[in-house]
C-alpha cells in the first residue's frame, strides 16, 4: 500500500496542518460537500467500501442506491437536468464501471455536467489482472469528457475540485475520477479549491462583441428569419431561457427548437413552430428550408435535425452561438460564427436590438403569412376514433396526460426512454419551462428514462414527475422500480405498450418491405402486477373509455404507479423525414408511405 | 450546405501539452475515434521542468476537416496551445532517419557515395552493412530511401517530424 505523502505533490504554501490530513474517502466528501453536492447516485463494491464507509458516518450526502450502475449516471443526468447542478455518481471498479459506460456516453453526448466516481484496485495492483480490475480511464476516455487517475494522495483534492470545474465550465460533461483503494484508506491532505485558473483549460464563455454586432445587423436585414435553438440555451441556465424568450418576442420572428432545447421557449406559444428535424412539424421544417437566415443558438445540426445536408436550409446565411468551438462548420459551413455562452450571447443580442430600429415589418408579416399557411397543414394530427371502445392512440394518450397533468396545477417534469413514444411526447406533450423535459438525444439510449426520472424526483420532490415511456425501452432498466420504492419516489411511469420496438416497426414497415424482424415484443409481463412486486401501483387502459380515468388516479395517487397505456399497435410516428431526404420531402402521414419506399440506397445506409 | 469535395490538404499541427499520463492517448483517440489520418506524429517534453511536451502531428484533410482537428485538439482539458504551423507561414519541419543497407562489392560502395551526397553520416559499419544516420525535411529521406532500395536496404527507422516557425515568431 502506497499511504505515504509524496511531499512533491502538495504546493508550497499549502501545506495542510496534520489536522487537515484524513483517509481519502473522507477527504473525498469534504470536497463534495465544497462543492455543494448533496446527494450521489451509487451502488458499492469491494474497491469504494471506504467511501461509503465515510458516506456512513456523515448526514450531509445523501446516498440514492440504484440497481445498476447504468441506472445510477441516468439518474444523475436527470438529477442535473432538472436542476441545473452537477450529478454525482459513485460505482465500484471493473464492472461497476463498465456499467456505467452508457451512461457517461449519453452524458457526453448531451453535454450534461457529472462526475462519476469509480473505485480501482490498490495502486500497487493497477495492471496486474487484479479481481475486479478494469482499465477504467482507458475505457472511459472517449466517453467523457474528461478523466483522472489519482496515483498520489496528494493530488487527490485538486483533482476532484478541477473534475467539478472542468465538468460545468464551457461546454458541460461527464469527468471521472478513478480511485484506488488504498488512496482513499490511507491518509491525504485536503486542499480547498484554488481560485487559480486552470493551467491549460479556459473555455470562451465571453462572445466577440463585433461578431454579436454583425449578427444582429444581419437579423435586422432579415426577411424570412427563423430562430433555431438547442440544448446549449437550456445549459446556459434560466437566465438563457428568459433572454430567449425576450429577443424572440422583441424580434417577432419564428422560433423552432431541437429535441434537446424543448422548454427554453414556451412551446405553447405563436411564435413557437414546434420540433425540426426528422420528427419535427411541416412548418417548422418548411422554415428551416425557406428562411432567409438561421440563427442557430445552441444547437449543432445534428443529422436528426438537417436531413440530407446539401438540401439544408440552402437558401440562408446562417449564424452559429456555439460555446464548443469544434462545434461549428462541423458539419454545416455557417457564415457568422460566434464562440460563447448562449444566455451571453442572447443578452448581448437584446442589447444591440434595442438600441435601433427593428426588421422590415412588412418582409416579417409576409414570412409569418407563410409559415401560417404551413401550419394549416396541421402535420401533428391523428385520428382518434372517439368511441370509447376505441384503441386509444398514443399521441392522444399523450395529449390528455399532458392536459390532465396541467390541470393538477404542478409543476411537471418529463422524462423519456427511446423511441416513437419519445418523439410522441416531444410533439404533443408542451413545455413551458426550460429543465421540464429529459430525454436521451444524441446517444438514444433506451432505458434512460426511468432512472432519470429517480434523479428528477430526487432533485425535485415536490414536482410531478413522469417517464413517458414505451414497453420495450423501459423493461431495459425496470429494476429501478426498486429504487423508486426504497426512497418512495413518486414517479408516474406512463407505458405507451404496443408490444412493438415501435421505432424499429416503423422502419421495417417503411423501408424493409413490412419484415418485422426480431421487433415484436414477445412475452411481455403484465406490468400491473409489475408494479405489485415492487411494492408500487399498477393501473391498465385498453380502451379510450377508460384513459382518462387511469390517468386521473395515476395522477391522484401520491406514490409510485405503473401505467401500463395499451395502444394501437400499428400507429406510426408522423410527420417524417426519411433518412437521405430533405427538409421539404417530408412525409405527413400513413397516406404518403409510398414515398418511403423511394428512398435511395444512400437513404438506406443511413440511420 | 453541400459537403463540398476539395481536394484533402497535409497539414502540420504542433500542440502543447501538459505532461500528464494519457494525454497521447488523447490525442491519438481524438484522431482514431473520428476517423482522421495521422501520417506522423513526434513528442517530446520541451520545457525545463518537463511539466509540458510539444506534439507534432502530421495529418491530412480537407480545410473543414483540418480546422475540426484544432478545434477537437484545443478542446481536451490538457491541452495549452494548438498552432497549424502549415496555416501561420513558412516553417521548418526536420525528422531523422536511420537507414541499413546490407550490400557487398559495387553496391556498397556506391551506397557509401550516395551517403556522402546526402550528408548522411554510417554510425554503424561492419563488413557487410551499414546504419545511415540521417536528418533532413521528410523529402530529403523519402529520396534517399529510394535510392538505398536497390542497394540493399533492409530496414528504415524514422522519427517523424519535429516543425517549428520561421523567423522570430512562436507558437
Amino acid at each position: 500500500m502506497n499511504a505515504t505523502l509524496d511531499p512533491k505533490t502538495i504546493s508550497p504554501g499549502a501545506q495542510p496542518d496534520a489536522a487537515d490530513v484524513r483517509t481519502g474517502a473522507e477527504v473525498l466528501l469534504r470536497v463534495l460537500r465544497e462543492q455543494d453536492v448533496e446527494v450521489v447516485f451509487g451502488y458499492p463494491g469491494g474497491a469504494v467500501l471506504p467511501i461509503y464507509d465515510a458516506l456512513f458516518k456523515q448526514n450531509s450526502i445523501r446516498h440514492i442506491l440504484v440497481r445498476h450502475e447504468q441506472a445510477a449516471v441516468h439518474a444523475a443526468e436527470g438529477y442535473a437536468r432538472s436542476t441545473g447542478k452537477t450529478g454525482v455518481v459513485l460505482v465500484t471498479s471493473g464492472p461497476g464501471a463498465t456499467n456505467a459506460v452508457t451512461g457517461l456516453v449519453d452524458a457526453l453526448m448531451d453535454s450534461i455536467p457529472l462526475i462519476c466516481l469509480s473505485g480501482q484496485v490498490p495502486t500497487h495492483l493497477i495492471g496486474n489482472d487484479a479481481f475486479q480490475e478494469a482499465d477504467t480511464t482507458g475505457i472511459t476516455r472517449p466517453a467523457t469528457k474528461h478523466n483522472y487517475l489519482v496515483k498520489r494522495p496528494g493530488d487527490l483534492s485538486r483533482v476532484l475540485h478541477e473534475a467539478f470545474y472542468v465538468a460545468r465550465s464551457g461546454r458541460p460533461g461527464p469527468v471521472l475520477v478513478d480511485l484506488p483503494k488504498d488512496i482513499m484508506v490511507g491518509p491525504a491532505p485536503y486542499h480547498p479549491a484554488s481560485g487559480a485558473p486552470h493551467r491549460s483549460y479556459r473555455p470562451v464563455s465571453e462572445p466577440a462583441p463585433d461578431a454579436i454586432a454583425q449578427a444582429v445587423e444581419a437579423m435586422r436585414q432579415a426577411k424570412r428569419p427563423l430562430f433555431y435553438t438547442g440544448g446549449g440555451v437550456i445549459n446556459a441556465g434560466p437566465e438563457a431561457s428568459e433572454a430567449l424568450r425576450r429577443l424572440v418576442r422583441m424580434t417577432g420572428f419564428p422560433c423552432t427548437s431541437t429535441l434537446m432545447g424543448l422548454g427554453a421557449y414556451p412551446t405553447t406559444d405563436r411564435q413557437f413552430l414546434g420540433m425540426l428535424g426528422m420528427h419535427g412539424t411541416y412548418e417548422a421544417n418548411l422554415a428551416t428550408h425557406g428562411c432567409d437566415l438561421l440563427i442557430n443558438i445552441g444547437a449543432r445540426f445534428d443529422d436528426r435535425v438537417t436531413g440530407r445536408l446539401d438540401a439544408f436550409s440552402p437558401h440562408s446565411t446562417k449564424i452559429h452561438v456555439d460555446i464548443d468551438p469544434s462545434s461549428i462548420n462541423k458539419i454545416v459551413r455557417v457564415d457568422m460564427p460566434i464562440v460563447g455562452d448562449a444566455g451571453r450571447a442572447l443578452q448581448m443580442m437584446i442589447a444591440a436590438w434595442e438600441g435601433t430600429a427593428s426588421a422590415d415589418p412588412v418582409a416579417i408579416a409576409a414570412w409569418w403569412k407563410q409559415i401560417d399557411a404551413w401550419r394549416g397543414i396541421d402535420s401533428l394530427r391523428f385520428r382518434q376514433d372517439p368511441s370509447p371502445d376505441a384503441v386509444i392512440k398514443p399521441q392522444h394518450a399523450i395529449r390528455r396526460l399532458y392536459e390532465l397533468a396541467r390541470e393538477t396545477g404542478r409543476d411537471c417534469f418529463v422524462t423519456t426512454e427511446v423511441g416513437q413514444h419519445q418523439m410522441w411526447a416531444a410533439q404533443h406533450f408542451q413545455y413551458e419551462e426550460p429543465n421540464r423535459w429529459m430525454t436521451s438525444g444524441g446517444l438514444g439510449t433506451m432505458g434512460y428514462g426511468l432512472p432519470a426520472a429517480v434523479g428528477v424526483q430526487v432533485g425535485n420532490p415536490d414536482g410531478l414527475v413522469i417517464d413517458i415511456a414505451g414497453e420495450a425501452s423501459t423493461l431495459m432498466n425496470i429494476q429501478e422500480l426498486g429504487t423508486i420504492c426504497q426512497y418512495r419516489l413518486p414517479v408516474k411511469l406512463f407505458i405507451l405498450n404496443n408490444r412493438y420496438m415501435g421505432m424499429v416497426r416503423q422502419w421495417q414497415e417503411l423501408l424493409h418491405g413490412s419484415r418485422y424482424s426480431e421487433s415484436y415484443s414477445e412475452a411481455l409481463p403484465d406490468f400491473v402486477k409489475l408494479a405489485e412486486a415492487f411494492h408500487g401501483t399498477g393501473m391498465r387502459a385498453t380502451t379510450l373509455g377508460e384513459l382518462d380515468d387511469v390517468i386521473r388516479r395515476m395522477l391522484a395517487h401520491d406514490g409510485p404507479v405503473v401505467a401500463d397505456i395499451c395502444v394501437d399497435e400499428t400507429e406510426n410516428c408522423f410527420p417524417m423525414i426519411p433518412s437521405g431526404a430533405a427538409h421539404n420531402e417530408m412525409i405527413l402521414g400513413p397516406e404518403q408511405n409510398e414515398q418511403a419506399g423511394r428512398i435511395t440506397d444512400e437513404g438506406l445506409m443511413l440511420v | 450546405m453541400a459537403p463540398v469535395e476539395e481536394a484533402p490538404i497535409t497539414a502540420v499541427i504542433s500542440v502543447l501539452v501538459e505532461n500528464e499520463s494519457g494525454v497521447l492517448a488523447r490525442v491519438i483517440g481524438l484522431f482514431s475515434g473520428r476517423g482522421y489520418n495521422i501520417e506522423s506524429l513526434t513528442v517530446a517534453p520541451v520545457d525545463e521542468a518537463r511539466t509540458r511536451s510539444r506534439i507534432n502531428i502530421v495529418t491530412t484533410g480537407t480545410s473543414m476537416v483540418i480546422e475540426q482537428i484544432k478545434a477537437l485538439l484545443y478542446r481536451l482539458v490538457p491541452v495549452h496551445r494548438v498552432s497549424d504551423l502549415t496555416a501561420l507561414g513558412p516553417h521548418l519541419a526536420r525528422e531523422m532517419a536511420l537507414v541499413k543497407v546490407v550490400s557487398s562489392g559495387e553496391l556498397r560502395t556506391e551506397a557509401l557515395r550516395i551517403s556522402d551526397a546526402f550528408r548522411a553520416r554510417a554510425v554503424d559499419t561492419t563488413v557487410g552493412s551499414f546504419v545511415f544516420e540521417l536528418t533532413g525535411a521528410p523529402e530529403k529521406i523519402d529520396s534517399f530511401i529510394d535510392l538505398m532500395r536497390p542497394l540493399g536496404l533492409v530496414e528504415v527507422s524514422r522519427t517523424g517530424i519535429a516543425a517549428i516557425i520561421r523567423g522570430p515568431r512562436t507558437i
